[in-house]
């Protein structure tokens, strides 16, 4: 009985923090479009959660792309006896799959987590109560800056990613393969669509605002001094990564359902 | 005026208020005294409205707040400063920054009108020169300094003083009861302190509530407090563990 008991109340729990998350979500979608957002404050979250990602996520697609470029010639080499269509493998892959998923893994570690801690050494240091005495409300002056910001430059960074890894498995294959640059082209170019990029694009808003929604709610709801602020970055970092993976899933079933990609 | 009619407040199973009322006149420095975990930050922050009661009602100047919404409640916030336990001031900005914040809000004022108030208000509380500081280069005592400039800075009625004394050496403590007095009678404002140190409580009080059980259990002036008969406020106030006061040891 008492399993059943426990079984409910974790279910409950979970359905308020969803419902609670919900809402913060929603009140942070109505700030932005209402425009009552703090600009300057938007400006400088962009600059420290698109530009200074760059290195990063150019570095891990870089290399992602490369190795990419390595087992499929591998592979292909085992079945075939020549390394064939390895530019359409790492385009299709990069640009659908690893590029949008590995941008918004890479971003939960980096950005979500500083969002949480920060966010949530502010709830515990009366900072945000601070806010509201000076009448500023926190969802427009913290919220909504970093949702915005996400939102545009996730996207961005996907893109270079994409582009990156791209280059990465071409230098793989031509000055280690041996492949004719020009074969690694067109087995891009010739499979290759728009929809493949809109589709990688379209899935890195979602992961944007998966990240950025879990890491303000836990970042505002968090309590209980330090212990408290590793915990919501914690569990903002696993939660992120973990959704992010499932969505994946359900929106490329959804894309293709609907041509897209 | 601000008037608290019978609140009550819980937090899961921990019932918080069992039927508070208060009146709070303007003018006056109230001291809401009680043990530690009694609801004394809890109280001051309804009334900032910061949180809401389960039941009751909290009035600011005739006004009913505890049911307005958010842009009305950020009209009525206007007449409140607050300083917090924790000073509270932001991390990311320096020392002016942190005392302009609300001034930049109003957006009543220009830039050279604010550095101007950011100095009278550091000069208020005998702090000049450090307008570039960030708070990590702070002292406790500064910090709690700083945050009282910030809370002056757009000129409340109302100032809330939550534990102002506490975490930072006597002297400097009295430094800051000596500040709350200079404030309360230069700029006229009316204060509510909540402290459980009986020191700063006597010393600028002109009024004294105990806040014991979810409710508040006696009120009066300092003297009054002194020669009370009320066996909790005196153990409390004498700072005896033999009472009807009883505290978890184990």
């Amino acid at each position: 009985m008492k399993i059943f008991w426990l079984i409910g109340e974790k279910f409950l729990k979970l359905s308020e923090e969803l419902g609670c998350a919900y809402k913060m979500f929603m009140q942070i979608l109505h700030t932005f479009l209402t425009g009552k957002y703090d600009k300057e404050n938007t400006t400088y979250q962009m600059v420290l959660i698109g530009v200074k990602s760059i290195p990063v996520i150019l570095l891990t697609s870089a290399f992602t792309g490369m190795v990419l470029a390595l087992q499929t010639a591998y592979s292909t080499r085992n079945i075939f006896n020549e390394p064939i269509y390895i530019g359409s493998v790492v385009g299709f892959s990069i640009v659908k799959e690893l590029g949008p998923v590995l941008t918004a893994v890479v971003l939960a570690g980096r950005v979500g987590a500083a969002i949480a801690s920060e966010l949530g050494t502010m709830k515990v240091t009366e900072q945000i109560d601070a806010l509201y005495t000076l009448g500023t409300n926190p969802i427009r002056y913290l919220a909504v800056p970093r949702f915005i910001s996400m939102v545009i430059m996730v996207p961005i960074l996907t893109i270079f990613a994409d582009i990156v890894g791209i280059i990465g498995g071409f230098f793989v294959s031509v000055y280690k393969l041996g492949i004719a640059p020009v074969v690694y082209q067109n087995d891009i170019l010739d499979y290759m669509r728009t929809e493949d990029l809109f589709h990688g694009l379209i899935k890195s808003v979602f992961f944007a605002l998966i990240i950025v929604t879990t890491a303000c709610y836990k970042g505002f709801t968090c309590e209980g001094g330090a212990e408290g602020v590793g915990r919501s970055t914690t569990q903002t970092v696993v939660i992120s990564m973990v959704m992010i993976l499932v969505s994946d899933y359900f929106l490329t079933a959804l894309l293709v359902m609907f041509g897209v990609g | 005026m601000i008037k608290i009619v019978n609140i009550h407040k819980s937090f899961c199973e921990n019932v918080v208020f069992k039927g508070v009322d208060l009146e709070i006149k303007d003018g006056e420095t109230i001291t809401i005294i009680g043990g530690s975990g009694c609801g004394k930050s809890v109280l001051i922050k309804h009334i900032v409205g910061l949180l809401k009661p389960d039941s009751g009602e909290i009035y600011v100047d005739n006004e009913e707040i505890t049911k307005l919404d958010e842009d009305k409640l950020f009209e009525v916030q206007k007449k409140f400063g607050f300083l917090f336990q924790s000073a509270a001031l932001f991390d990311s900005l320096n020392v002016k920054e942190n005392v302009a914040f609300g001034l930049r809000n109003l957006k009543i004022m220009s830039e050279h009108d604010i550095s101007e108030k950011v100095k009278e208000c550091l000069s208020r509380i005998g702090l000049e020169g450090i307008e570039n500081m960030k708070p990590s280069e702070l002292s406790g005592g500064m910090k709690k300094r700083v945050a009282l400039a910030r809370a002056i800075a757009t000129g409340p009625k109302y100032i809330f003083y939550d534990e102002p004394t506490t975490g930072i050496d006597p002297i400097m403590a009295d430094v800051i009861n000596d500040l709350i007095i200079h404030l309360q009678k230069t700029l006229a404002v009316t204060s509510i302190v909540v402290t459980h140190d009986m020191t700063s409580a006597y010393k600028i009080s002109n009024h004294i509530a105990m806040l014991y059980d979810g409710k508040i259990i006696g009120e009066g002036t300092p003297s009054e407090f002194k020669k009370t008969e009320n066996m909790y406020i005196k153990q409390f106030t004498t700072g005896s563990s033999v009472g009807p006061i009883k505290m978890k040891v184990r």
